[in-house]
């Protein structure tokens, strides 16, 4: 059975407790807003980059770039984006079940790690899983350097004939509340069947488009530059999904906190009255005894 | 033929022009070009170095970096790495870029990208620096 004084200083410490995740919420919110405002500058790019691509790669066969050809082995490269700290609830979680998910599909021996953020790199270093590299992950404004770095070494990889396909593990912002770890392929680039059709059913109608210096040149510097843009994108959408969840998981936490200090201190005040009336009694009825 | 077309530029980080213009004209891989209204699909590489168009009574100059050019009749799209107005131009910070490419240079051979990186990065700089302070002498 717990003292006044016990319950005084566990509220207190759940006080202070409330008080840091109500900072830390705060903190959430506001580079949330900033990570997303930086998704909503990259988005035209990103966008107007994966259009020019997909009616490039369209329009040309698969043996035109190495980029675009596949060629079938099983060795995969897996890009797993996560956030450097934790306090975020089920973020990181959920993509790492994400990435398991995906190496046992995949057969984990075939499987090859490239991690950003720390939180990734702790929880697979102790596991027996081969891991190309790993950075930790810039979290308010990830540089497009970062991102065009971790592409060069992939498309690397993958034209060294070391890979066979690269996929990406990123969570995506949908809302602050929302975010879902989506698995991308970024490595071999042709477009899934039924991209073709359309962008060629579309292609028929325009009229010829002239490359300079030649298609071959254009398309061997827009494919890297598509990866880089791409996981450029995956980090900055990680990056606000990270502050979502933190802000949601930070929210809940004060809540919580609030609740317990309610409960605790109407226990507080139950004792208290209790020990009152128990001093109480037993005045009066030491009075009591006196009188007879 | 309208007499004029959308131009838009656009960087990783932001959309940093979109408006209608008559004129434009832009360094392409193989040697500047300009652009009319009413041209023919083009799709071109960029050099770093300089763009200037023409909106109505205003003339616009913009430094950029290596990217891309799709053209159309009635609109334009460059998608460049990196973008600058002559106002956000900081010549001192661009001269530091040229010193630190150059030492990124040496480091390199030359045909290795991030050679062809560092020298893009140079002609990026040095195109800040001639739209903000006039061809060097």
């Amino acid at each position: 059975m717990p003292g006044l004084k016990d319950i005084q200083r566990r509220i207190k410490s759940v006080k202070n407790t409330q008080q840091i995740t109500k900072a830390m919420k705060m903190v959430a919110a506001a580079k949330l807003r900033r990570a997303q405002e930086n998704i909503e500058a990259a988005r035209p790019y990103a966008e107007k980059m994966a259009e020019l691509v997909s009616s490039l790669a369209s329009m040309s066969s698969p043996e035109s770039h190495p980029l675009l050809a596949s060629t079938g082995g099983p060795r995969t490269g897996l890009l797993v984006v996560t956030s450097d700290r934790g306090l975020c609830g089920g973020f990181n979680t959920y993509l790492i079940r994400k990435a398991e998910n995906f190496m046992s599909e995949k057969g984990s021996d075939n499987v090859s790690l490239s991690l950003t953020g720390k939180r990734g790199l702790d929880y697979f270093k102790r596991r027996n899983v081969q891991i190309i590299d790993s950075k930790p992950a810039t979290s308010v404004t990830p540089s497009y350097e970062s991102a065009r770095e971790t592409a060069l070494k992939l498309i690397g990889l993958f034209l060294g004939e070391e890979l066979d396909e690269v996929h990406i593990i990123y969570s995506r912002f949908e809302s602050a509340l929302t975010q879902t770890p989506v698995v991308q392929r970024l490595l071999p680039l042709a477009p899934e069947a039924g991209e073709r059709e359309e962008s060629g059913a579309e292609e028929g109608e325009s009229t010829e488009v002239l490359y300079e210096p030649s298609v071959d040149q254009v398309l061997q510097n827009l494919l890297p530059k598509y990866i880089e843009v791409q996981i450029y994108r995956a980090l900055l959408e990680s990056a606000a999904s990270e502050h979502g969840a933190r802000m949601t998981a930070m929210d809940s936490a004060s809540r919580n906190a609030s609740d317990m200090i309610g409960s605790l201190t109407l226990r507080y005040n139950r004792l208290r009255q209790a020990a009152i009336t128990s001093e109480l009694m037993e005045i009066i009825s030491g009075s009591e005894a006196l009188k007879d | 033929m309208a007499d004029n077309f959308l131009l838009e530029i656009i960087t990783p980080s932001r959309k940093l022009l979109s408006l209608e213009a008559e004129e434009l004209t832009a360094p392409g891989e193989l040697g500047e070009f300009g652009i009319l209204p009413g041209h023919m699909h083009f799709f071109s590489l960029l050099r770093a170095g300089e763009v200037s168009y023409k909106s109505g009574a205003e003339r616009g100059r913009i430094a950029i970096s290596t990217g891309y050019a799709e053209v159309g009749p009635d609109k334009t799209i460059l998608l460049v790495d990196s973008a600058m107005t002559e106002a956000e131009i900081d010549t001192g910070e661009a001269r530091e870029a040229i010193t630190e490419a150059e030492a990124k240079m040496k480091g390199h051979e030359e045909d290795d990208p991030a050679y062809k990186a560092a020298a893009d990065d140079i002609e990026y700089a040095e195109a800040r620096i001639t739209l903000k302070e006039g061809p060097s002498k």
